[in-house]
């Protein structure tokens, strides 16, 4: 028996929540960085279960990319934590403000 | 032959630039060598110009070597003469008398120095200044015009000023040498006055130039009295004449050769000189002979009085040298312009030997000098005794001595002009012999007053100073032959020095002589006439010769005779109360307590001046000094203050009006901007919280309007 769309929906709702909470909350530069996956996994889960409701494999395809982009920006947002770590000591993203006006 | 003149002047300053320069690099007897060798030179060099000028027939004995022009004359297209001065020298019997002087003493007080100066500090400076001085005196009595003789009469000035301040680090030294610079400077400002009134008259400085004129007539005896008197004045500074004879005594702090050099043989002569240099002019003002010869007197008596109660040895020799300076005016004043040149020159003989005899005492008693703790010195220096003795009988005029002859010549010529002026002039001899009996008496006679040290180390001179005491001693027993007065048979000697300066002193000499002016050119033919008149005139009035007087013969024996007595009673008499009677001395000393005390402090003549003339001018001083800070400085202070005050303005509108529009526009901003600043945080959290919060109203709305 199939999983109704529903649930997977939900499952996708709490896993963007949860990833949400944890980029807004966390002040850990890793943290904030896999709550960020979490939210991307979110989305992917919406894309196969909207495929897999509407019989239309462009869906996973794009959940497919999804993935990839997602290695990708993990290489990079790690590779910023690291730069960021060995030029200011710390990935508390609270003291990283020199943005601040 | 006579263009080495100007070597002789150029010795001695050869002698201070090789001493000046590199004596503290030379070793003493260099110095010593240099400084003798050159005034030695200057005085062989004199000798072989005044042998040349004696050959010479007796009324053209002139020689002048004009050496190159200083002051280019200025062609102006006016009538006005121009200013030309050359350096011009000149020899005539009177600079001959004074370079054989100032060479012969000079050269001896030099050898003289070299012993009593061998101990002290600066030794170098002491020969390099002492050089110059020579050069200096030179120029001053070689020097054929005023402007030339002013070099000399500045240089020897301030020559004078340095070795009276030789020993500078000594207050009262340094003092002496201001008093004598600043006291002769009024009387050069008068020099000068008197000469540049001449210039504008006559058109040249040069005495050919200025006696020509005179004795041509030109010139109102207003102005040759005006000229002659301010002159005079400059001469009273020079030779310490009342009222500028204060600084005479302080000299003294001076080294005592130089006491000896300058301010008694050489530079305080030198008024006496430039008097008779002038002497056509001055036959020309007699109102300015008379002034002179009244100055003279009172001079004369004026200080020896004073001399009669001092206790520093040198200062009653500076006493008496005053005094002795003012018989020299007394007999320039009278018209006797040879006696007083003679008794410059006996003067210089028996006055040098006196100051270095003093000096001989002082370096034997370790720089003692004052006379109430010597006494008894007469066995232990037995050399200097016998000089002073010479000195002291040739000064008291004991006959036959140097002093003898040469005052007699002066009493005799001013009793022919005044006798109460003769009255004075003998008073004052008799206090001569007096005063010097007691400083006879005070350092050589008597019991001893030094302590044991003292007593025990007192020596006799070295040689090489008491040489030329001995020489000094010898010219000042015989140097008076020189100048035999008429009425002992001079007229029948080969040579006498009245006869021989007759010349430099007659007016006609200069009637035809070529003054090198074209003015003078024009009236040579009047001059002729008028200096003859002029001469006739001089003759038959008491200024003056009085040669031919055969009824006054009889007189002059008389006068002789009394002045004579009365000095060697005076010393003898002198003698007996210094050397056996310290008691009645005493008495005498108390009972005549007040007139000593004013004796003694020198008739509060420093201090009046102090009173009349210092304070005065410090009170100018200090009124000016007033005025300076009070009126310029309040002047000068407002314009900083009004300046600072409108910078004050400027910067306050600078401030709050131009930088105050500029940071009021900036504040709009930022007070404007103060709320926006807050969302800005640089902390990406907040950006996605404030995102998320804004999706959620998004969607809120979207899902309330469908």
């Amino acid at each position: 028996m199939p999983i109704p769309v529903n649930h997977l929906l939900s499952f996708s709702l709490v896993l963007f929540i949860i990833g949400m909470i944890g980029v807004l909350t966390r002040r850990n530069a890793i943290i904030v960085l896999m709550g960020i996956e979490l939210m991307l996994n979110a989305a992917n889960v919406n894309f196969v279960a909207f495929s897999r409701m509407h019989g239309d494999l462009a869906g996973q395809i794009f959940a497919v990319f999804n993935i990839v982009i997602a290695a990708g920006e993990v290489a990079v947002g790690l590779a910023i934590i690291i730069a960021l770590y060995r030029n200011k000591d710390t990935i508390n993203v609270d003291e990283i403000s020199i943005m601040k006006g | 032959m006579s263009d080495f003149l100007w070597l002789i002047p150029i010795f001695p300053a050869i002698g201070f630039l090789v001493n000046g320069l590199a004596g503290r690099r030379i070793s003493k007897r260099a110095v010593s060598a240099v400084a003798c060798g050159v005034v030695l030179v200057s005085f062989v060099l004199s000798c072989a110009a005044v042998v040349q000028l004696a050959t010479m027939p007796s009324d053209g004995r002139y020689m002048e070597n004009r050496v190159a022009p200083w002051v280019p004359a200025v062609e102006d297209g006016g009538g006005a003469p121009g200013l030309a001065i050359d350096w011009l020298f000149v020899l005539d019997p009177l600079s001959a008398v004074m370079i054989l002087i100032v060479t012969g003493v000079g050269s001896l007080i030099h050898i003289y120095s070299v012993g009593y100066m061998w101990e002290e500090a600066g030794y170098w400076r002491y020969f390099a200044y002492l050089n110059l001085f020579m050069a200096m005196m030179l120029t001053l009595v070689l020097g054929g015009s005023l402007a030339v003789m002013f070099v000399g009469w500045e240089g020897v000035g301030l020559c004078s000023y340095l070795l009276i301040g030789f020993f500078y680090w000594k207050q009262d030294c340094a003092d002496a040498g201001r008093k004598a610079f600043i006291t002769n400077r009024i009387g050069d400002l008068a020099f000068v006055i008197g000469a540049l009134t001449l210039f504008a008259s006559f058109g040249t400085l040069e005495f050919r130039g200025i006696l020509s004129a005179v004795v041509a007539g030109q010139g109102s005896v207003f102005l040759l009295t005006a000229v002659a008197l301010c002159l005079f004045v400059g001469a009273c500074g020079k030779s310490a004449q009342i009222p500028l004879y204060v600084w005479l005594p302080d000299a003294m702090a001076g080294p005592t050769p130089v006491s000896a050099l300058i301010h008694a043989a050489t530079m305080v002569t030198a008024g006496v000189y430039m008097v008779c240099r002038l002497a056509p002019l001055y036959m020309q003002a007699p109102l300015a002979l008379t002034i002179i010869a009244i100055v003279g007197c009172a001079t004369a008596i004026f200080a020896a009085t004073i001399g009669l109660a001092q206790n520093d040895i040198k200062k009653v020799l500076a006493y008496s040298t005053v005094s002795q300076l003012g018989y020299m005016f007394l007999a320039a004043g009278v018209g006797a312009f040879g006696a007083a040149i003679f008794h410059l020159m006996t003067h210089a003989f028996f006055k040098a030997l006196l100051f270095l005899g003093s000096g001989a005492v002082i370096h034997a008693l370790h720089h003692e000098q004052d006379m109430m703790k010597m006494g008894g010195l007469r066995k232990l220096l037995p050399v200097t005794y016998a000089v002073f003795l010479c000195g002291w009988v040739a000064i008291a005029g004991v006959p036959l001595t140097a002093g003898f002859f040469s005052k007699d010549e002066i009493l005799w010529r001013t009793f022919l002009f005044s006798p109460v002026m003769w009255g004075i002039a003998a008073f004052t001899a008799l206090l001569t012999a007096f005063y010097m009996t007691r400083l006879m008496g005070l350092t050589f006679w008597g019991k001893s007053r030094m302590d044991h040290h003292t007593e025990a180390h007192v020596h006799e001179v070295p040689g090489v100073m008491k040489w030329p005491l001995m020489i000094l001693a010898g010219l000042a027993l015989v140097g008076g032959f020189l100048s035999i007065p008429a009425a002992l048979g001079g007229s029948a000697m080969p040579f006498t020095l009245e006869r021989w300066l007759e010349p430099v002193f007659e007016p006609g000499t200069y009637a035809t002589a070529a003054g090198g002016h074209a003015a003078i050119g024009e009236h040579a033919a009047a001059a002729g006439d008028a200096a003859s008149a002029a001469h006739e005139a001089a003759a038959a009035t008491p200024h003056g010769s009085p040669h031919g007087e055969e009824h006054s013969l009889a007189l002059e024996y008389g006068l002789m005779a009394f002045s004579s007595v009365l000095a060697i009673f005076v010393l003898w008499w002198g003698y007996g109360l210094y050397d056996r009677m310290p008691q009645k001395l005493a008495a005498w000393k108390a009972r005549f307590a007040s007139v000593h005390e004013v004796l003694a402090n020198k008739y509060w003549v420093d201090e009046l001046y102090d009173a009349l003339v210092i304070q005065n001018f410090y009170r100018l001083c200090r009124a000016a000094l007033a005025f300076d800070v009070r009126v310029v400085d309040g002047v000068v202070h407002m314009v900083r203050n009004v300046t600072v005050g409108t910078s004050y303005l400027s910067v306050f509108w600078d401030t709050w009006v131009v930088d105050g529009l500029v940071n009021l526009l900036a504040k709009v901003v930022r007070v404007a901007s103060r709320g926006l600043r807050r969302f800005q945080t640089g902390v990406p959290q907040s950006y996605a919280t404030v995102m998320v919060f804004g999706l959620f109203v998004l969607i809120c709305v979207y899902m309330y309007l469908s």
